[in-house]
Formats: structure tokens, sequence, C-alpha cells
């Protein structure tokens, strides 16, 4: 009888570790937020929203100044974004960026301070192209962050740096698993405890699939949007690569997937909350300033600055959310800096992708080699380049996704190839100034339908 | 007199150990020479260990099973650069994934599902030899094979979940990973891309069945363990000489709940309820994308699932508005 009771102890406390090690401890509060009986419930860790109050802290803003005498361009050298400001303003605002980004190095982490006009740290060149990102963000995604000179939180430098050089959450591209002979062991991207996914399996970089690009936030949705089969394509591989970036989601907000969705069917909208749709505009939001901010930074940053794979730190939803459902609580800091309400003024420069009359990138449909219509504003530029520059080459690489078999998708890049020679050559470029390159695979893609890996680009040389 | 009140047999008869019938003379002898006696055994089931036939279909399984287990381990072992502690450590995470969706139903490279099409396939080989080895032992102790039906119906949702749905789907990734954490990924992500499987009525049968059988299993052993003290547990004798164990019994649930199963009938319904289980529940599966692409509008078009109000008022897909930006 003693033998038996002390196995049953032994059980008890075995069973005892087990449930506190893999739970969080009781009590958690539960928000009742949709119909009842519907499960649509926020459960919060009062422990864990504890913590992270002090981090969500807003900075109180200085008086505004006086918006009187000259202007900041006419005044001080080189003032490239906020120049309308009145000097007193533009100095005020100066000041405040400091204590968002810089409070300890002050004034010379960006400026020479024998110099204050001279561009020669990339702090400075950085900073401004990040102002202008502020501007735009305020001006252009009220749909995300709320119009701010209504009653919407809006965003300053503040709302990522929270006080550090670099904001505390943001993503390079992770070094691809070394396969070796590539002959057994392959991770697939996945299947190891990442904390981008919230130690998951599933598939742990979301980031490049997702929120590297402006479009592709579009390949998310991959539930079917029909009862009965009706030719809707989406993998098991794919659905698991959403989930993670929906695990990133939730984890960056300290949120539950009722958050946003009626869990009994995610991808319906009409059972929805009002915060599906500003994720929504937030996924997309976030592609476009990697793609047009921070990506284009490349040559700035120096090398230390970079990931490992040498591309720039981007953002995710944790760089502004940083585990709270709105950024510092939805403080409206951005109200008391109007100048950075302002769209932005000046045309991108020449850095963004987009506009780069020396390159374009040109994105074709699953399994089709034709050029899209869409794309032929891009390449009508590159053949401006090439007939203003007679001496000039223009390079054509196909790239292709690494699911699949190899043969095929080299066949198909070269026919997207050919169709990209044979526009040029419609446009009047001689085709003896085209160069035809290999077609090149890109790094294997989680969900094998990598809308990013069916490309063209086109460099003028 | 010893009774069955305890979780564990608190007395155990220890006499000379029993070697089994005569084998017919095509079968390979028993292995072992002599069986041991060992009472910890004794006290969860019987203390007589062995001897265990294994003959030629038994070691053609272990041998299969044995390759697919190892494949399966190796890989995960390399995907964390051969060392042993973060093998033990990430464990639950390893993983031996399906070919990417662009394979088709072709053959993989090893290195990219290779090696999940030839574990699969001796994983299944494996099982459907043990399959063989269950229906062969049953006849030949001159038994009936409900045991290798049941075996059977697993076999039949396993079977869908990595070979029958996968073909029909037209891709082998579809199929489910070899891992511990992969799978059930799996198993959310199967849910998310077919628009919830909860609405899948043969899923909700499989639930049924599943619980049900626990139940019956619960209420048929708490029913024979009650009555072991008149002699209940030689349940066998009792269905042909129903005794006062047995009477006392079918009395409680005529008074618990007015019908009662008769000591034959209980075995039947436990076994039913435990083979529809996953029989249900593979057609379940193989109907999912094959069929049937989400089974939430399924459900609302059958008129299953109920109409909630819209407390959030009215929510469109942005992407489906013109103008919105982007």
């Amino acid at each position: 009888m003693s033998n038996t009771r002390r196995f049953a102890a032994l059980a008890g406390v075995l069973g005892l570790v087990l449930a506190l090690s893999a739970c969080e401890r009781p009590p958690v509060d539960s928000v009742q937020r949709g119909y009842r009986g519907t499960g649509m419930v926020q459960v919060y860790n009062p422990r864990t929203v504890e913590a992270q109050i002090p981090v969500n802290q807003p900075l109180a803003a200085a008086p505004a100044a006086a918006d009187a005498g000259p202007r900041a361009r006419d005044v001080f050298k080189n003032v490239q974004v906020l120049g309308d400001l009145s000097v007193g303003a533009f100095t005020r605002h100066m000041v405040a960026v400091t204590a968002w980004v810089s409070p300890v190095e002050g004034c010379a982490y960006c400026h020479n301070v024998e110099e204050m006009s001279d561009d020669s740290k990339y702090t400075k060149v950085v900073a401004r192209r990040m102002l202008q990102m502020t501007q735009d963000i305020n001006a252009n995604w009220q749909t995300h962050v709320g119009n701010a000179s209504v009653a919407g939180a809006g965003v300053t430098c503040y709302t990522c740096h929270r006080g550090q050089n670099i904001p505390s959450q943001v993503w390079t591209k992770g070094v691809p698993q070394d396969k070796r002979s590539d002959f057994i062991g392959n991770l697939n991207q996945s299947n190891a405890p990442a904390k981008s996914v919230a130690y998951a399996s599933l598939p742990n970089d979301p980031f490049s699939a997702y929120l590297a690009n402006k479009g592709s936030a579009g390949a998310i949705k991959v539930g079917a949007q029909t009862a009965l089969p009706t030719g809707h394509v989406a993998s098991i591989q794919a659905t698991e690569a959403t989930y993670g970036l929906m695990m990133h989601m939730s984890d960056s907000l300290g949120v539950n997937c009722t958050y946003c969705h009626n869990t009994r069917n995610f991808g319906a909208w009409d059972q929805s909350t009002p915060q599906r749709t500003t994720a929504w505009h937030g996924l997309r939001m976030v592609g476009s300033l990697n793609e047009g901010y921070l990506d284009p930074l490349a040559n700035v940053f120096p090398a230390y600055r970079k990931g490992p794979l040498g591309d720039v730190a981007k953002v995710n939803c944790a760089t502004c959310h940083q585990g709270a459902f709105k950024p510092l609580y939805g403080a409206a800091m951005a109200k008391d800096y109007p100048e950075l309400l302002k769209p932005v003024a000046a045309v991108l420069p020449a850095a963004a992708p987009a506009s780069d009359p020396l390159r374009a990138v040109l994105f074709f449909d699953v399994g089709s080699p034709a050029l899209k219509g869409d794309q032929l504003p891009s390449l009508a530029r590159v053949i401006e380049s090439l007939k203003g520059a007679p001496t000039t080459q223009a390079v054509i690489s196909g790239y292709h996704s690494a699911a699949g078999t190899l043969a095929q998708n080299q066949e198909l890049a070269k026919k997207r190839a050919f169709a990209v020679r044979d526009a040029l050559a419609a446009g009047g470029v001689a085709p003896t100034r085209v160069v035809l390159e290999k077609p090149q695979q890109t790094e294997a893609n989680v969900s094998g339908e990598d809308p990013n890996a069916r490309r063209v680009e086109v460099t003028v040389r | 007199m010893a009774e069955y009140l305890n979780l564990f047999t608190t007395v155990q008869v220890v006499g000379p150990a029993h070697r089994g019938v005569p084998l017919p003379g095509r079968d390979s002898p028993r292995t072992g020479r002599k069986p041991a006696l060992w009472h910890l055994a004794g006290r969860l089931g019987n203390a007589q260990l062995g001897p265990i036939y294994l003959g030629p279909l038994g070691i053609a399984s272990l041998v299969f099973g044995m390759l697919s287990i190892n494949i399966m381990g190796l890989n995960m072992l390399a995907s964390v650069d051969w060392n042993p502690i973060q093998f033990v450590r990430q464990f639950f995470w390893l993983s031996l994934d399906p070919p990417s969706p662009g394979y088709g139903l072709t053959l993989a490279p090893l290195n990219d599902g290779g090696w999940w099409q030839i574990a699969g396939l001796f994983l299944t080989t494996s099982i459907l030899l043990w399959w063989a080895r269950m229906y062969t032992r049953a006849r030949a102790l001159g038994m009936g094979t409900h045991v290798a039906w049941s075996f059977a119906a697993a076999i039949w949702l396993f079977l869908v979940l990595g070979l029958i749905r996968p073909v029909l789907m037209g891709t082998w990734s579809e199929a489910v990973p070899f891992g511990i954490f992969s799978h059930l990924d799996w198993t959310a992500a199967f849910s998310l891309r077919y628009g919830n499987l909860f609405y899948n009525p043969f899923h909700a049968l499989s639930i049924a069945f599943l619980y049900g059988a626990t139940l019956l299993f619960a209420m048929h052993g708490a029913t024979i363990l009650a009555v072991s003290r008149f002699g209940g547990e030689r349940e066998i004798e009792q269905i042909t000489d129903r005794g006062t164990a047995s009477e006392r019994a079918a009395l409680f649930w005529r008074w618990t709940m007015g019908f009662n199963a008769t000591m034959e009938s209980i075995h039947r319904w436990a076994w039913w309820f435990a083979v529809l289980c996953p029989l249900v529940g593979g057609i379940g599966i193989l109907l999912t994308g094959t069929v049937v692409d989400n089974w939430y509008l399924w459900a609302v078009k059958h008129g299953v699932a109920p109409p909630y109000p819209a407390v959030f008022g009215d929510m469109v897909d942005p992407s489906t508005l013109q103008g919105v930006k982007p």
C-alpha cells in the first residue's frame, strides 16, 4: 500500500511539473469582444501586460515653437526635409528627434558637430530618409495609423525607436540552412524553435515571404473562398507560412487570433473585427516601407549594421507594436509635431527601385511567360535610358523559384527573358545591345508560389 | 478472497508458465526458450513475458519499420548538424517533411521530400506486414480476426492521410510530415486551409465515436470491476451462464438508465465505436479538398452553421473595394 501511495505521489509531482512548465500560471483575464458564445474573447495575462507597460510609455512633448521668423532652409545649409519650418520649430524638432533616437549620443550621433550641414555620417542620411518615411506613413497610411491631425495616433520616430538608435525589434534575412552536400537533413525553413513565429515549428521567415515588398502581402490569403473546389490553389505549406506570419502578428500585438478573426472561419470578412481591416492595411504598409525606404538604403548603411546576408534591417509588426495592441497604447504623440503629418513634399529619390531608370523588375503570373501590361511602365523607363545612352547594354536575367522541376523552371525563365527581349526590341532597342544571362534560382521559398521568384530583371550597364 | 478494487492487481497467481498451443509444422518456432515471470508486469497485466512469435512477417515488418524510423531520425539528426544534444533539445520541433507542392506526384530529390517518400513507403510496408501478422496469428490460434480488422480501420486513416488523399489531390505535399510539432501544425494548417474541419460531418462523427468509445470503455470497465466480488471478471463464462454478477450489473444499468447491454453485446458496442472512429474520420479527410474546399461555407450552404448578429457592423474584404489604398 505504501508503495502504491509513493507511486501516486510521484506521478502527481511529475504531472504538476509538466503543467507548470508548459503553461502560464493562472489567473488570467478574459474580455469578451464578439457575440456571446462565439469564443470571441481576448485573454490577457496580467503579469505579461504589466511587464509591457513601462516599455510602451509616450514621451511628453516640448511646448510648440512660434511659427515666425525666417524658414530653416534659408538659415541652415543643406536642409532637405522640414525646411519650411521656422528656425525655432526646426530646432525643437531636432531636439525631439535626439530624445527619441539618440538620447545618449546626442546631436553627434548623426551630425558632424564641427559642421552640422555635413552629410558625412551615414546616420544623418538615414535619419533624413526616415523623416520622409514618417511623413509618408502619417499622410498616406492613415488606414493603419489613423489621422493624427484629427484624433488618430499617427507615428513619430519614437513609435519604433523608443530612445534607441536601432528599434529593438527589426528583421533581416536569416542565413539559409547550410545543407552541406544537400543530401540529408533539410529543415525546410521551419521545424526549429524560432522567436519569429512564437516558437512554433512553422516556416520561420514569414517576413521575406510576405513583408519584403509592397505586393507580397497578397499571397497571405490561403483559405478556400467557396464551399466546393473551384480551382483555388493554396498548398498546406503556403497555409503554414501564412500561419507563421499570423503567429508573429499575434505575438507582436499581444493578442489572440480572435482580436481580428472569428475563428470558426478565419477567412470570412463578414464576421471579422474592424481590427482586421487595420491589420490588412498594416501588412501592405510594412511591405511598402521595406521596399520603398529601407531596402534602398542598402548602400548607405555600413556593413556592421546589416544582416548576415547584407540586407538592411527592416520593419515588421513588432517594430512599432512591441507587444501592445497599439504602439504606446495609442498615445497621440504625433499631433504635437504637425511637421510630421505633412505629405512628403519631395519626389522619392532615385534610389527607390520603382523609379530607377537603370533597372526594371518585371513580375509574371504563375506558369505564364507573358509580359503583363502593368509591368510595361517600368520597362519603358529602361528603354528611355537605353536610348539616351547608346553605348550601354541591357542585361536580362530571369529568376525562378526553387520549387518544382528545375528543367521546367529554367525553360519558363528563359521564355520570360525572351518576352522581355522582344518587348525591348519592340521599343526600338537593337538586339545586339541585349545580353541574356543564364536563369537563376532564387533561395528555396517556403510556399512554392512565391510571387517574387517569378521575375525578370533588366539592368542597364 | 482476492478482490479487484485497486488500480493494480494486488494478488498474483504464480504457476507453471504457459508455453502456448502447439503450432502447425509450417510455422517457425517461438522465440525465447523459457517464458519469464516479472512481478511488476503482473501488477499491470499478466506476469508472464513471452514466448513471442516473430516469424517471417514479423521480422520483415520490424526491418522495414526500423529502416523507416532510422531515415526519419537520421534526417532529424542531420538537420541539427549531427549534434546529439540539439537533437534532444529540439526533438519536438524536428521533422521530415513531404515534398514541396511543385513536385506533384513525381519522385522528389532526396533532400526535398525524397527521404519522406522512402520513409513513408517503408513505414506503410511495415504496417501492412504487421497487419498480415496479426491476421495469420489469430487464425493460427483458431481465433476470430476482430483485432486485425480493428487495426485495419486505423490503417485506413493512415493510408488516407499519407497515400490516398495526396494521390487524389495530385501532390505529395498534401501529406503529413513525420515530426511531433510539425504534424500538429499540419493538422491546424489543414483545418485553416479547408475552412475549419469542425464543420466536416464525418469529423464530427469521428469525434462522437472517439468519445463514445472511451465512455463505453469506462462504463464497461467500471461495471466489471464493481461486480468482480461476485466473480464478474469471468466475463466469458457469464455470457453463457449468467451468474449473480451479471444479473446485478444488468439490474444496476436498468435501474440507472433503463437499459442494459449484455455481457456479450457490450463488447460489440465498444468494438464498433472504436473501429468507426478512424473509419469515418478517414472518410472526412478523404472528402476534404477533393469534394469540399471549405467546410464552413459548406455548412452554411446546408444550414448547419448558424448565422450570428454582425456586432462589428458591415465588414468587407478591403481587397474587393475599389479605390482602397493600395
